[in-house]
């Protein structure tokens, strides 16, 4: 008997808006839990979980790692620096050996697209995606729902406008589909070469103006614009990138209503977003924070369990 | 197999039971001071507000009322898996010192109350805890047992006790569902 997400949460792409609603639901009394004194509750006491970390990260290993403790799971953190990855050692083999310690979840996070799918069928434990290569980046899309649907009630109908470069963004990925699945009309905006090519396939509208963006939409979800990319030959200039696509007060001003502002983090102050909007009335920006550890203890918790053989023995203790 | 259900407390009968309930609430912390009543999610949380109101209408006090949700502190996540509905835990700014009295409505196996005074534990340091339930039915896997008893029932281990509440189920009454295997 796997639990109601099944063994792994790999994306949400997989995920029916039913699962993706109750992942939701489940975090808003677990947010409840981080006001106590005592932040902690006695669910996950036992499990052992790993962070297996090969791409940097702070925020989303440390909310991870917050989640996990709040919920008493014992967790260990693997990065890839300073590990036997950096000696050669497979993904497979690294995870294979962890599981040999016997552990109960990992959680993900590798620069190859695919990479918590091709461990999920390899292992026993379960596991969480927490951004794979460019494909998706699931507890962010989740936490990203969540805030919307704290201003916004019902996300059906709503305008929600991804903005800069969707191209590499995991983190839009995860958008767009959580997004379209709960009803939500999505859609891009950026230079064109940071926008995927046929994006309008995954059912988003594309705007090459923000200004029209800003027309449109009831909420925006800035993107970081990774500096390398302007090595890579992507865009001409940050200055330029902001002058075009930067949001800004003196744009916003003009939007015919008050427009919700998410950014994902780490922020790049005066390239994808100015200051004054960041710090605005209308950032949820550190909504997104909170929520992130409320979605990722929903997660573990709604994970967890279920072992077939124990509920057997437990439906004859009449339990 | 069908089924039969016997009617244990009508509406007015559960009105009596809760107001003898609150009497003896009232007698064992001598009075409203430093008291906290407490529900469990669900009825208890409807039983214990009833219970609040009842206190009120008769002492002029408002006592300080919680809600608790226990279903992260179940033992038996890894045998039955996740419930699918968490609900939420409020309760007053501190339980410091405080005389609480929790409230459910039906008394079992003891597990759902050992959860219950583990959470409160994280919550602070009563002075006391109690138990009040309007139903005790037996079959208790823990050493554990109740002060207040609004009735007790003797039922076989296959039988259902329902409890409804007139503001989730439109209704007060008590009723045990018992199966038969058609002899």
């Amino acid at each position: 008997m796997a639990g109601p997400l099944g063994k792994d949460l790999l994306g949400l792409e997989p995920l029916s808006a039913a699962q993706i609603r109750l992942i939701l639901d489940t975090a808003v009394p677990f947010r409840e839990i981080s006001e106590r004194a005592i932040k902690k509750v006695p669910t996950l006491r036992g499990a052992t979980i790993v962070n297996l970390f090969f791409e940097a990260s702070t925020r989303t290993r440390i909310s991870f790692e917050f989640a996990e403790k709040r919920l008493s799971a014992d967790t260990v953190n693997v990065a890839a620096q300073g590990s036997s990855v950096s000696k050669g050692e497979t993904l497979v083999d690294t995870a294979r050996n962890l599981e040999a310690m016997k552990i109960d979840m990992v959680v993900i996070r590798h620069m190859a697209s695919g990479a918590a799918r091709f461990l999920a069928e390899r292992i026993e434990s379960n596991v969480i995606n927490a951004g794979d290569g460019t494909n998706e980046h699931p507890t962010q899309g989740l936490l990203d729902l969540l805030t919307m649907r704290d201003r916004f009630g019902d996300l059906t109908g709503r305008r929600i406008c991804i903005v800069g470069d969707v191209l590499h963004s995991r983190v839009a990925r995860s958008n767009i589909w959580g997004l379209t699945k709960l009803g939500a009309e999505v859609a891009v905006c950026g230079p064109r070469s940071l926008l995927p090519n046929a994006v309008e396939s995954l059912g988003v509208t594309v705007f090459d103006r923000i200004e029209a963006a800003i027309e449109w939409a009831d909420a925006l979800n800035v993107l970081r614009l990774q500096l390398e990319r302007m090595q890579a030959g992507y865009i001409p200039s940050l200055r330029e990138y902001n002058r075009v696509f930067g949001v800004t007060s003196a744009r916003l001003e003009k939007a015919p209503r008050d427009l919700v502002i998410l950014h994902p983090g780490p922020m790049n102050r005066g390239v994808e977003i100015d200051s004054d909007v960041a710090d605005g009335p209308h950032a949820v920006i550190l909504d997104q924070v909170t929520n992130g550890v409320a979605v990722r203890m929903a997660v573990l918790y709604l994970l967890a369990g279920g072992r077939p053989e124990l509920a057997e023995a437990a439906k004859r203790g009449g339990a | 197999m069908s089924s039969s259900s016997l009617t244990v407390l009508d509406a007015r009968a559960v009105d009596r039971t809760l107001r003898r309930m609150a009497d003896q609430i009232l007698e064992l912390n001598a009075g409203t001071d430093r008291l906290v009543i407490v529900g469990i999610q669900r009825r208890g949380v409807q039983l214990a507000d009833r219970i609040v109101r009842i206190i009120a209408a008769q002492e002029g006090t408002e006592v300080a009322s919680g809600a608790l949700d226990i279903t992260l502190y179940r033992d038996d996540l890894q045998t039955v898996g996740p419930r699918p509905v968490v609900g939420s835990t409020s309760l007053p700014w501190t339980l410091e010192d405080q005389r609480v009295v929790i409230v459910d409505d039906v008394l079992y196996t003891g597990r759902t109350v050992r959860a219950a005074m583990d959470e409160l534990a994280d919550f602070g340091r009563p002075s006391r805890i109690a138990l009040a339930v309007l139903i005790d039915r037996g079959g208790r896997e823990l050493p554990i047992h109740a002060d207040i008893v609004g009735r007790k029932v003797d039922v076989t281990p296959g039988d259902r006790v329902d409890v409804l509440v007139e503001d989730l189920d439109g209704r007060d009454e008590v009723v045990i569902v018992s199966r038969q295997d058609g002899r």
